[in-house]
């Protein structure tokens, strides 16, 4: 149970700052997940908290205590990372209980017991107590990495991309396993990872890192459907939102030479005419016989449950989910419409979404 | 030209069977992609195509040629891996070219060649760089215009664009697949993406432990999977499977899952086509296929939500029916909260049948 806060941190390597000025605030109990591409400062941030890191500027709060000076182990934050740091010649049973009987922690035999027994358990891996871990399929010996992070019961859990090395059906079964585990213990957990997938289907909150800084902290649909900046309207979201050059002017703007030409009011007076991005997302575009332009069609992804279909004006491209059953064919001409409610009007030069424009301003 | 025909290949690794007797035949201008997991025996099939692995038996035949005797270089077929296996001291233009440095083509002709290549692939502006002053889906696009500079028979891809990032590979997808309209080149693709399977191939090839699953259209593969694997395999999230049985008396037709409390309406046609007792039957349906309702509905049964997966465009709900867990498919915000109560059913179209013990599909027709 704990609460972060990080205030104005900074930590640079040499001349590489990796992070830059970063204040956050982690709620007791709370699923928060810091998203980013590689390279954006999220797991340097999360071995900031872990104490394996120390920040160059700025303050580490953990229930609102400074831990500026704490050592790793005083922490009393669990680390679980994409490979798995099991010992292989051990069972199961005594990787899950080696974290109980260290120098700062020792706990007595029937303790030790409960807890290994009570974290395979929560986790379904009571089968395989008595197995050694290089007999574990890689879904269980992540498992029993988490597993040994429970036993402590720490205040909070920092996970850094823990399900990346799974294949897709095993990433997929452990994410909702790992939600319910947060919610059956209550706990803090900061979970790292590029995945945006992973980011929106777990977080209660979602921190978007780019290049060292926070971009946008909201719930996944915070950020999904009120992008800050043309980098979370491109990150989140699959596929990616359409970003394309648009001209504001007068209550409309116009796109693809004019050949697209949408009514649309600024939400805030303050926002002037002028060069900008205009983000919208497949499945708000409409394709149809009687929707309002032409597009040639570039290329048809089969997605099972949907079509994704490029479409083609000219040499702008941009994507519309269309219906499995839908019968396009590359190259045929089909209509389509944008849903003008849907429509994000960034500015061209600093990415800043028009109507979040307070805030840059 | 090339057509490729796989007859009854088999190779080993030491002790380890990994390709077992392996019948495909890849049509001149196909695209087809072998998809499956690691170690599945797909990148093997694939290098002995290209001539890199010896198979143990069976017969390789491109344009009805069997091709075993023949060396790498003497099939006109062209490779691109994963890792862009790029020359760093050339330029980007050099690197092109260079398999045509064997040729004995003028200077103008390679000039020519390269600079179409080039254009195709949008990197007319990069020729002058070299690959460290590249980005990754750059490096690729040259790597793959190094294959193309040859005009090969066929090309084969090895995950080429498994290494760059979520936004790039879309991107690389809708190119690749424009590339092979242009080229008409036969294609063999490896990866382990059904996203990227579903989205490229004419047909899809689904091995597992070196054995042909299935080889079909996308639609068809994920419309009507042929057994389990490929069920579980192709579509995200994973179709949902669990054990059923078919409850039928004189009035009612229905699939029961997990115990008693989960029996869903049937058209009655069902009877007879499914086994109707005994443990045998597993029941599978994807999340789409889970159809719910906010109100209390005719034939809809009364579950409590669980976790809410949002990932924007829709919802994954988990539903908890009695024992067993659902997944289904809603619009975003469609279900309040966890804990929340509301009513579903299986769509009958979209339900499998599968034979629990061989995982085979059980074909099911409700319409006659």
């Amino acid at each position: 149970m704990a609460h972060l806060r990080l205030d104005h941190v900074t930590k640079t390597f040499g001349a590489h700052k990796a992070v830059d000025d970063l204040s956050l605030e982690i709620a007791d109990g709370e699923f928060f997940v810091l998203l980013g591409p590689t390279g954006a400062g999220k797991t340097t941030t999360l071995r900031l908290i872990a104490g394996l890191e120390k920040p160059t500027s700025g303050a580490i709060h953990i229930d609102g205590e400074d831990v500026r000076e704490w050592s790793a182990a005083e922490r009393d934050v669990a680390l679980v990372f994409q490979y798995y740091s099991l010992y292989p010649r051990y069972t199961v049973y005594q990787n899950l209980a080696f974290p109980l009987k260290s120098r700062v922690r020792n706990y007595p035999p029937e303790e030790i017991d409960q807890r290994v027994r009570r974290a395979a358990h929560t986790l379904r891996i009571d089968h395989l107590l008595e197995r050694k871990t290089d007999k574990l399929s890689g879904g269980e010996m992540q498992r029993v990495s988490i597993g040994r992070a429970i036993v402590r019961e720490p205040k909070a859990f920092l996970m850094d991309e823990p399900l990346s090395n799974l294949d897709a059906k095993l990433r997929e079964a452990l994410r909702s396993e790992l939600k319910d585990l947060q919610m059956q213990l209550g706990a803090t957990f900061l979970f790292v990872t590029h995945d945006q997938i992973e980011a929106m289907s777990m977080g209660d909150k979602i921190g978007v890192l780019n290049e060292g800084r926070i971009v946008q902290v909201g719930t996944p649909s915070d950020i999904y459907n009120s992008p800050h900046n043309t980098f979370v309207a491109g990150f989140v979201g699959s596929p990616a939102m359409n970003l394309l050059d648009g001209e504001l002017r007068d209550g409309s703007v116009s796109a693809m030479a004019g050949k697209l030409e949408i009514p649309f009011q600024l939400a805030s007076k303050a926002a002037k005419g002028g060069p900008v991005t205009l983000g919208i997302r497949s499945e708000d575009i409409r394709v149809g016989p009687e929707e309002a332009t032409e597009a040639h069609v570039h290329d048809v992804e089969n997605h099972g449950v949907e079509k994704i279909v490029t479409l083609r004006v000219d040499d702008h491209l941009f994507r519309a989910t269309v219906p499995a059953v839908a019968g396009v064919e590359i190259e045929s001409t089909v209509r389509f419409s944008w849903n003008t409610e849907k429509l994000h009007c960034f500015d061209r030069k600093s990415g800043v979404n028009l109507a979040d424009s307070r805030s840059s301003a | 030209m090339a057509e490729i025909v796989l007859r009854d290949i088999e190779k080993y690794f030491g002790d380890n069977y990994v390709i077992r007797k392996l019948n495909l035949t890849i049509a001149h201008k196909e695209f087809v992609v072998l998809l499956g997991p690691s170690g599945c025996g797909k990148t093997t099939t694939l290098r002995s195509i290209a001539g890199l692995e010896e198979i143990d038996s069976g017969d390789i035949l491109i344009d009805g040629q069997p091709v075993q005797g023949r060396q790498p270089g003497e099939r006109d077929i062209a490779f691109v891996f994963q890792l862009f296996a790029l020359y760093p001291h050339l330029t980007a233009y050099d690197n092109i070219a260079f398999p045509l440095r064997a040729t004995r083509e003028s200077r103008a002709e390679v000039d020519a060649k390269v600079r179409a290549v080039a254009k195709s692939l949008q990197i007319e502006g990069l020729l002058s760089r070299r690959p460290s002053a590249l980005s990754g889906g750059d490096m690729q696009r040259v790597a793959i215009g190094r294959a193309l500079v040859r005009q090969p028979k066929a090309m084969l891809m090895d995950e080429p664009i498994g290494a760059l990032d979520a936004k790039l590979r879309e991107e690389m997808r809708t190119e690749l697949k424009r590339l092979h309209l242009e080229n008409d080149q036969t294609t063999v693709y490896v990866t382990h993406d059904q996203v990227e399977a579903m989205s490229l191939a004419d047909r899809i090839a689904i091995m597992n432990e070196g054995v042909l699953q299935q080889v079909d259209t996308p639609s068809e593969v994920y419309l009507h999977p042929s057994n389990l694997f490929v069920a579980q395999f192709v579509g995200s999230p994973v179709m949902n499977v669990t054990k059923g049985a078919l409850q039928a008396n004189g009035t009612h037709t229905r699939v029961v899952i997990g115990n008693e409390d989960a029996a869903f309406d049937f058209p009655p046609q069902l009877k007879g086509q499914i086994p109707a007792t005994g443990s045998g039957l597993m029941v599978g349906v994807r999340p789409e296929g889970v159809q719910v309702t906010r109100e209390e509905t005719q034939g809809h049964i009364p579950v409590e939500a669980h976790l809410i997966e949002p990932l924007g465009s829709y919802d994954i709900v988990d539903l908890k029916f009695g024992g067993a867990f659902l997944r289904a498919r809603t619009p975003s915000g469609f279900v309040g909260k966890p804990g929340d109560t509301v009513w579903a059913r299986l769509d009958p179209e979209q339900t499998h049948f599968f034979n629990a013990e061989s995982g085979d599909a059980i074909k099911v027709r409700l319409d006659g």
